[in-house]
Formats: C-alpha cells, sequence, structure tokens
C-alpha cells in the first residue's frame, strides 16, 4: 500500500464535525453515479432529490411533518447510544405507540371531548414505553443483547399492526381492505397552518430537543448518562447505578418514539393501517450517527434524513424510479459516515518502507 | 394427527431451517475468527433480489445462484473493508451493512415485485426417497436442502479436524498469539468474513429461487438476526446450530401444525413465534452465562491492528 493509516496523537475536533460534511459530499456524488447509470442527468436528478422538494412554503411544512417523528426518535436514541445501551428498536416502540394511540383512538369514536386527543398521545406514549422496558428487562435481568431483543420486539410489533389491522380493529364498513376506520376530529392533532398538512408534533418533537439539550447539559442525570457511555468503569466507581440508567434511557426513548407513532396515526395518516411506520426508527440510528450525538446536530440531520424521504417520492413522480431509492441514499450516507469517522483518530500518511521509530508509537497503533 | 400430517410437518420444518443453517454456519466461522457481522440480514437481501434478477435475465437459476453467492461475498467485502481494514467498528459496521443491503436490495428489486419464475425443484433420491416417511421427510427436497448438509459436513470437518480450522480459532482468540507465529490475521478473517457473505447469499438465494421463487421487499424477514442468535445458542458448534436451525424452522410453521389440528388462529399472531422464540433462547442463555462466555471466542468483536 502506498498509504496508510497512522494514529493521530489525539482525536481531531475538526475531523469530528467534518466527516458528516464529507459524508453527505460523498453520497451526492454516488448518487449522482447511480442516477447516471440508471440514464438520468445525475445533475438533474440531484436537484429533483434534495432540492425540489423545497421550493415553496407546502414542501417546507411536508419536511417538518417527517422531521417531527424523526427527531422524536433520534433524541431518544442518542440518550440510549450515549449510555451504550444499542438500541435498534425504535421501530416497534413507534408502531407500538402508533397501534396503541389508534386502538384508544378508535374505542373513543363516539366521544365528543377535548380530552380524547390528551388521552390517545398519552396512551400511545406509554404503550411505546411499555415496548421499550420490555427490552430493558430483558437486559437488566437477564442481561440479553439488547441490539437482537429490540430488532425481534420490531418484527413482533410489526405483527401485531398487521393483526390489529387485519383483525379487531379493521374497519367493518372498509370493503375488506386492511385498515381501520378514519379516527374522529378529536382524536386529530390540530394543524399549525390552515390548509397545510403540518401538525402541532413538530413542536413537541422541538419541546423534546429543548428539554433535552438542556438536561444533557445541566443536569446530574444527563452528566452520569455521559460518563457511563464514555467510561463504564469510571461509572462504577462513582457509584453510578449503570442498571438505572439504562431503564431510564430506554424508557425515555420508548415514550418519545412512542409519541413519534401516534402523532402521526392521529396526523398525517388518520388511521391504522399497515403502512404507519416508513421506517423513522431505523433512519434515527443514522441521525443520531450523523448528527454526532448532538441535539443540535441531531436536529440539522434529521431535516437531511426528512428530506431523503421526500426526494424519494420527487424522483418517483419525476423520474418514475422507484421510492425505495431513500434506503439507498440512507444505507451509503451511513457507510460513508463510519468510513470518515476514522480520520478522526486516524490519518492517512504516504507510507515509507524503512521505518525505525521508536516502538512505543506503533504500540499505541496497535492498541486501537 | 395422522401420519402423513407429521410427514408434511417434518419436511417442511427442514424446508424452513435450511435458510437459517447457511447463514448461521457463515456466521459461526466468520465470529470464530473474531469478527462480529451483523449485516447477515443486508447479506442475504442482496443475495436473494441478484440471484432473483440473474435468473430472470439468464433463465438459468443455476446462474442465478452464483449471482447470489457473488452478491453476498462482495457485501461481505465491504463490511471486511471498513472493519477489517480501517478498524471500524464491528457493530457499527454491521448495522449500516444492513440498511444498506434493505436499501439497495429494494431498489435493485422495484422492478422484480410481482415477477414470477419456475422456482428451483425438488431432486427426489432414487431408493431413498422410496422409504415410507423417511423419504418423503429427508430425500425429496431440492438440492440446496442436501448442499446445506453438505456444509454443515464440511464446517464440521474443518473445526473438528483441519489445520485450517485450527488456524481460524486461532486468530479469533488470540490475533496478537496468531500473528506472532506467523498467520496472516488479516488473510484468515477476510477470508472467514467472505465465508459468512457466500453463505448469507446462497441463503437469499435459496429464499428468492426455491423457498418462495419471487422477489419481496424485505423477504429475508429477520432471518439474519435470528441466525446471529441461533449461534450464540449453538455456542459456536455446528451440530448445535443444525439443531437450532430445525427447531426454528418448527416455530416458523406452527401454523401448519395447529391448523393440522384443527384450531383457527391469526396467521399474523403464529407469525411472532419465531421472534418470540429469539428472545426466549436469549432469557434461556443468561442462566448459562459462563457456559456462554466460555464458548465466546475470546477475541469477538475485537479489530486487530497488527504490530510492525
Amino acid at each position: 500500500m502506498i498509504f496508510k493509516l497512522e494514529k493521530r496523537p489525539s482525536d481531531s475536533k475538526a475531523m469530528a464535525y467534518l466527516s458528516p460534511v464529507l459524508a453527505v459530499l460523498l453520497t451526492l456524488i454516488s448518487g449522482a453515479i447511480v442516477f447516471a447509470s440508471l440514464g438520468h442527468d445525475p445533475l438533474g436528478s440531484l436537484y429533483v432529490f434534495f432540492l425540489q422538494p423545497l421550493e415553496d412554503l407546502y414542501g417546507w411544512t411536508e419536511l417538518g411533518i417527517k422531521v417531527a417523528p424523526l427527531l422524536l426518535c433520534a433524541m431518544g436514541l442518542m440518550l440510549c447510544f450515549k449510555a451504550q445501551v444499542w438500541n435498534i428498536g425504535a421501530e416497534g416502540q413507534f408502531i407500538l405507540g402508533g397501534l396503541g394511540g389508534g386502538f384508544l383512538a378508535l374505542q373513543l369514536g363516539d366521544v365528543e371531548s377535548y380530552w380524547v386527543l390528551p388521552a390517545v398521545l398519552l396512551f400511545g406514549s406509554l404503550c411505546g414505553l411499555a415496548w421499550a422496558a420490555l427490552a430493558a428487562w430483558l437486559k437488566t435481568r437477564f442481561s440479553a443483547n439488547e441490539i437482537l431483543t429490540t430488532i425481534m420486539l420490531n418484527y413482533i410489533a410489526l405483527y401485531f399492526l398487521y393483526y390489529g389491522v387485519h383483525g379487531p380493529l379493521k374497519d367493518p364498513d372498509g370493503f375488506n381492505f386492511p385498515e381501520s376506520a378514519l379516527f374522529s376530529d378529536f382524536a386529530m392533532l390540530p394543524v399549525i397552518f390552515e390548509d397545510y398538512r403540518l401538525t402541532i408534533s413538530i413542536l413537541f418533537a422541538l419541546f423534546a430537543v429543548a428539554v433535552i439539550w438542556t438536561f444533557m447539559s445541566r443536569a446530574m442525570l444527563g452528566f452520569q448518562i455521559n460518563v457511563l457511555g464514555q467510561d463504564p468503569s469510571a461509572a462504577s466507581f462513582a457509584g453510578f447505578k449503570d442498571k438505572k440508567l439504562v431503564w431510564l434511557v430506554l424508557l425515555i426513548c420508548g415514550a418519545l418514539a412512542g409519541l413519534a407513532g401516534v402523532s402521526e396515526v392521529t396526523g398525517p395518516v388518520g388511521q391504522l393501517n399497515p403502512y404507519i411506520a416508513p421506517g423513522y426508527g431505523y433512519a434515527a440510528i443514522i441521525i443520531v450517527f450523523l448528527g454526532r450525538m448532538h441535539p443540535g446536530g441531531i436536529v440539522i440531520a434529521s431535516m437531511l434524513l426528512a428530506l431523503t424521504y421526500m426526494g424519494g417520492e420527487m424522483v418517483q413522480m419525476d423520474l418514475t424510479l422507484p421510492k425505495s431509492i431513500t434506503g439507498l441514499f440512507q444505507g451509503m450516507l451511513l457507510f460513508y459516515l463510519l468510513a470518515c469517522d476514522l480520520l478522526i483518530s486516524y490519518r492517512i500518511v504516504r507510507d515509507r518502507p524503512v521505518q525505525t521509530k521508536s516502538s512505543s508509537n506503533q504500540q499505541e497503533t496497535a492498541q486501537a | 394427527m395422522d401420519i402423513e400430517l407429521i410427514t408434511n410437518i417434518l419436511f417442511a420444518t427442514i424446508r424452513t431451517g435450511t435458510p437459517l443453517i447457511l447463514i448461521a454456519l457463515g456466521e459461526m466461522v466468520c465470529e470464530k475468527s473474531g469478527v462480529l457481522n451483523l449485516g447477515q440480514e443486508g447479506m442475504v437481501l442482496m443475495g436473494a433480489v441478484l440471484g432473483f434478477a440473474a435468473s430472470v435475465i439468464t433463465g438459468n437459476l443455476g446462474l442465478g445462484l452464483v449471482a447470489s453467492v457473488i452478491a453476498g461475498m462482495f457485501m461481505s467485502l465491504l463490511f471486511g473493508f471498513l472493519a477489517i481494514s480501517l478498524v471500524a467498528n464491528q457493530v457499527a459496521t454491521g448495522l449500516a451493512l444492513t440498511i444498506f443491503g434493505t436499501g439497495l436490495s429494494a431498489f435493485i428489486g422495484a422492478s422484480y415485485v410481482g415477477v414470477g419464475i419456475e422456482g428451483i425443484q425438488a431432486w427426489t433420491i432414487p431408493l431413498l426417497s422410496d422409504i415410507p416417511v423417511i423419504g418423503k421427510i429427508f430425500f425429496s427436497h431440492d438440492p440446496l436442502v442436501y448442499l446445506s448438509w453438505v456444509l454443515f459436513g464440511l464446517v464440521f470437518w474443518v473445526f473438528k479436524s483441519t489445520r485450517l480450522g485450527l488456524t481460524i480459532r486461532s486468530v479469533g482468540e488470540n490475533p496478537e498469539a496468531a500473528n506472532a507465529i506467523g498467520m496472516s490475521v488479516f488473510k484468515v478473517r477476510y477470508g472467514a468474513v467472505m465465508f459468512g457473505g457466500a453463505m448469507a447469499g446462497l441463503a437469499g438465494g435459496y429464499l428468492s429461487l426455491a423457498y418462495t421463487p419471487l422477489w419481496s421487499e424485505g423477504m429475508s424477514a429477520g432471518r439474519g438476526w435470528i441466525a446471529l442468535a441461533l449461534v450464540v445458542f449453538a455456542s459456536w458448534k455446528a451440530e448445535r446450530i443444525m439443531l437450532g436451525a430445525y427447531l426454528f424452522g418448527a416455530a416458523s410453521i406452527m401454523h401448519l401444525v395447529l391448523q393440522g389440528l384443527g384450531f383457527e388462529a391469526s396467521p399474523n399472531l403464529l407469525a411472532m413465534l419465531p421472534y418470540v422464540a429469539t428472545i426466549l433462547v436469549l432469557v434461556v442463555l443468561a442462566n448459562d452465562a459462563i457456559k456462554a462466555k466460555l464458548s465466546t471466542p475470546l477475541a469477538l468483536g475485537q479489530p486487530y491492528r497488527p504490530q510492525l
């Protein structure tokens, strides 16, 4: 090899912020290559994917509709990942939130009261929380690997949803389609601007960002989560109960993802159907890494990921390409990010054939 | 329950267990060399979609299978480059591989949804398949089922009594020591990762060409993840992977059993069974934590950078 990786004396702070930018650039270049290889004008296609969705106010409000659930899930996951709890289960918690909230909304279909919506939102969040509690219990009581348990819980949640919309929650007047009746107006989230679909769920999301941001920088518990993530042994020396923190971060994440789910069904969807979860829980994982596990970065990253959903719909309409190109862009983004992140603690140097530096330096490289 | 029903259930159990065997054997070899690849699901999906596409385009199922294997190997190379050469975090890289594979396979496969092909047909083995009951259960499958048995034998033999098996194990237990006595940790780990990729790709091909000859988005339905749990359940032993895979296979076809017994149950609730079983397995393993720890390859998940 002509080039090789050499460990930096200390991690590069600049690279930590540059890496996501580099990853986005590499994704754009690869995207252009994909479009070109499919016989489309690469730059024009990128324009359709990334800029056309935001040409008017309507586009921005649609972006907000997608940012809200992504942001809620990502803020919860950020807490989990900071505490080294690899919760992949935001998707399942989202589904349970939507299913639980939707269930209550259907039961209260005839109740004309302004208490319906708060009850539905609360119950949805609690369902998401309960689903995360299962994972927390499995981890703390049986030390079951949370990556595997949360993924299994995602699949189980999805089949619960299928069971609901094919079975007890199916609309009796729905011509046998696997979907519920439409929710009553009292169960629907109010929109912010008339004639646009954007609901107040975006305010929930921004509120969650503000609270968690303050909490992480000011509160003792936030500090404990940070320490636990950076150095578990130091945390246990200091007497932090790591089981308690595992419960805490998972429950917060479950409640937030549940809120995201119930806001989705009582917002843009308006009923239960098998498609209420377009992978927001998985995209939120990418957001947390891309946003450098920082609330501010996560806000920016969730806008970008929301844009990939809108871009997918745009190229489907304008270029008749499959909508699933969204997943392709998201996957590439995460891959490039991981590769670029290496530049935080390593730098690329020319490989000199003879090297007789002190071996202590090499030792350090090997330890990495 | 009559004998025909039992025969059918066992026959279906073997069919359903086959992809799990393939994925889990591949992942086991990979983990034995010290590399934890959580990207199984992505590799299976890529194997499934490219195998299907190649079969539709060329009209040749054999070429389709070759494409599946190559797709899995290509994906595993991507993982290897990041996780072995660039020493990226193996958990994050594996996760990325799954997300990438899920997205890319859905994109490639979009134009193949709803396309039908004549899947891989059963090879009934002469004479053996004439044995009553046993013949139907074991010897009237498609060739990939037999291949899974051959591959099991191969992996079992390699780790039981070959130098190669010993090399892979020592790289996974103590890469520094293995390197010191002249083994190439990189080469062994790349080899093991690519074997895992080939097996996952083959499992994908099995799903889209033999098991249900069609392509649908996310058709592996978490089998890659279940196989990961299976490897832990089997404490990295090939023979226990066979047992576990068939147990999971049986859990996945419970609806057949219950229908046979005359019960009506929601197919969506029964479809949860393999996932619930996976969680139960993880819980049961907790009682055996010490044993699990002893059989885990020591250097599993730890990146290795050679000293010069």
